[in-house]
């Protein structure tokens, strides 16, 4: 007994000897600059000079006295609202059509992952080209149809649907996640649910919805966290950060971008990274709240 | 919707009912091809015509309609681009960056995984949990903060914020990795043991051979990231030499706006190896997806 205890301590001697990096880093690098922002959001710190207590001033002054935090909350709240739904049907859409039995899958399969994999400042540069109003590939499509296309990142009321657009191209690197559930879903639900004479549509629903659930949530769940962080995109494809015509793509991140390391007001840019924080974990745990009612896990595996 | 009502509709006697079905399946295969083959056509038509733009010449981009296929080729566009501002330099440091940060990210992760994975000890699974929660928080709530203990600490304008924390593994890479160490049988570790072995070796010497699929997967993944990242750079290097690719790229945008067909060919320059690495594995871009799916059931 005492020989197996001992063997005990000794296993997870080991086990903190391992996670240990994963702690630290946790402490230096979130934990320690969270509770860094948490104290500095009641600061007027500079980063260099000052760093006074004043209170609850910054989020006064950001409820009451910045029209432009509230402009970027819409934006950021907009793009959410479209952004997640639409990419998550698409991502499902572009899953189900490729989960046949057809030859050619694996090929179409590298196809519509393709676009996800592309990032940076090469597909912004190459977004604004198709999005450009004159030249650009979009309007030249729709001109065949005789529609005059909008200015997309000039005009206010088309910046963010054209981002939007542009996020849908890249929905491939969720559609792998319902891909590979789909491929684990057992044919002979499929086979049943045919001859008791289910069509494409009630297939769909009765049999693939149910078994993607968990997916779904976790892909919203994190979609959302994305989303709500958006800033290169406005960033590159706005002449530095300047926020598009009428502010229309200043985000949020990007307004606490300009505070923070344009303005280095940083006190104020940390009391928002609180907000933040705050706002993403209400919209997780509204998520993790709604889950039981539509989550369905199938039973046996956890 | 319409194979439902053919199959409902017709006369259900047994040899006409076979060959409707068959013609009913082959419709339905015309159609899935039709469908995919569209998509596809239209996730593809923004990099063909990212390709052709930056082989045209400027007239051919500016006349309207804009042709598709360029009418003349101009390779030259891509010299005009990598002349434009230091290519190959900012290719040397972007390599320096996302080759740290490759190695960072895999022995960490690994080394991390294999205390969740194998080794047991108080408090494990909420510590495990506390790594899954680290997932939900975004990254623009530690940066302000980060960045003014970078900046303390005097490393604003070197490349060690953007490498250092990946030597600390990161929440999705340790659940990865974990989900591939649990499919490793516990009776190879307890032999090793038998035979004098500490986890120390194991890990290096029994582990890390046995792991390499996931461990490739971490190297493409965190090398993609690093390559393309864009954020990280713009916030800690300052001096023009220290560029990488895509700031540079950044850089170049500003100063040559509508300038297309070399904007384009900088483009498909910067985007290239990532093209590149997804032909050659995508095997290991998808085992990664296929990991994290099985588990989520």
């Amino acid at each position: 007994m005492t020989k197996r205890s001992l063997r005990q301590k000794q296993e997870a001697r080991w086990g903190f000897f391992f996670v240990a990096p994963f702690l630290i880093g946790f402490v230096l690098f979130m934990f320690g600059p969270m509770l860094f922002s948490l104290i500095g959001s009641f600061t007027d710190y500079n980063l260099t000079s000052k760093m006074n207590f004043i209170g609850l001033n910054n989020f006064k002054r950001m409820f009451l006295n910045d029209d432009l935090f509230w402009k970027s909350l819409y934006n950021t709240a907009y793009f959410t609202i479209f952004n997640v739904p639409l990419t998550t049907l698409f991502s499902i859409f572009l899953a189900v059509i490729l989960n046949q039995k057809l030859v050619g899958m694996r090929f179409f399969r590298t196809i519509f992952y393709l676009p996800a994999v592309l990032s940076g400042v090469a597909v912004y540069i190459l977004w604004m080209q198709l999005l450009s109003p004159s030249t650009g590939l979009i309007n030249t499509i729709l001109s065949w149809f005789h529609i005059t296309g909008p200015s997309w990142l000039f005009d206010p009321n088309w910046t963010k649907p054209a981002l939007i657009m542009m996020k849908l191209w890249s929905a491939g690197g969720a559609m792998l996640l319902y891909l590979a559930t789909l491929q684990n879903v057992p044919t002979q639900l499929y086979e049943s649910a045919e001859i008791d004479g289910a069509g494409i549509w009630q297939q769909f629903r009765h049999v693939t919805l149910p078994m993607i659930t968990p997916i779904i949530f976790y892909d919203v769940i994190t979609s959302t966290i994305g989303s709500f962080q958006i800033f290169q995109e406005a960033y590159v494809m706005t002449s530095n950060g300047q926020g598009g015509p009428a502010n229309s793509l200043l985000f949020y991140n990007l307004h606490m971008w300009n505070k923070a390391f344009v303005g280095f007001d940083m006190g104020y840019a940390m009391a928002m990274s609180m907000v933040l924080f705050m706002i993403v974990l209400v919209l997780t745990l509204i998520n993790l709240k709604l889950a039981p009612r539509w989550v369905h896990y199938a039973g046996g595996d956890q | 919707m319409a194979t439902e009502v053919q199959r409902l509709s017709h006369n259900p006697i047994v040899t006409k009912k076979g060959a409707s079905k068959q013609r009913t399946r082959f419709i339905k295969t015309i159609g899935s091809y039709l469908l995919l083959g569209g998509i596809s056509l239209v996730l593809l038509t923004p990099l063909l015509w990212m390709i052709f733009t930056s082989l045209k010449p400027m007239t051919e981009i500016v006349q309207f309609p804009p042709t598709f296929f360029p009418k003349t080729i101009h390779w030259e566009n891509y010299l005009m681009a990598i002349n434009s501002f230091p290519f190959w330099s900012y290719a040397k440091n972007t390599l320096i960056i996302a080759g740290s940060v490759v190695i960072g990210n895999v022995l960490a992760n690994s080394f991390i995984a294999y205390g969740f994975a194998k080794l047991n000890f108080p408090g494990k699974r909420i510590l495990f949990a506390l790594v899954l929660s680290t997932m939900m928080i975004p990254g623009f709530v530690t940066m302000i903060p980060q960045y003014v203990i970078f900046s303390k600490i005097g490393w604003v304008g070197t490349y060690l914020p953007l490498i250092v924390p990946s030597f600390f593994g990161n929440a999705f890479n340790i659940f990865l990795m974990r989900q591939f160490y649990l499919s490793i049988s516990n009776e190879l570790i307890e032999a090793a043991q038998l035979d004098g072995a500490n986890h120390l070796y194991i890990w290096s010497h029994l582990m890390i051979p046995l792991t390499k699929p996931a461990l490739i997967t971490i190297a493409i993944n965190s090398f993609n990231g690093a390559w393309n990242d864009f954020l990280g750079p713009l916030l800690y290097i300052k001096d023009q030499r220290q560029y990488t690719l895509q700031i540079g790229l950044q850089v170049f945008k500003n100063q040559s706006t509508t300038q297309w067909h070399y904007l384009m060919a900088g483009a498909v320059l910067v985007l290239l190896p990532t093209i590149l690495l997804f032909f050659f594995a995508q095997r290991y871009f998808i085992e990664g997806m296929n990991l994290t799916a099985g588990t989520k059931g």
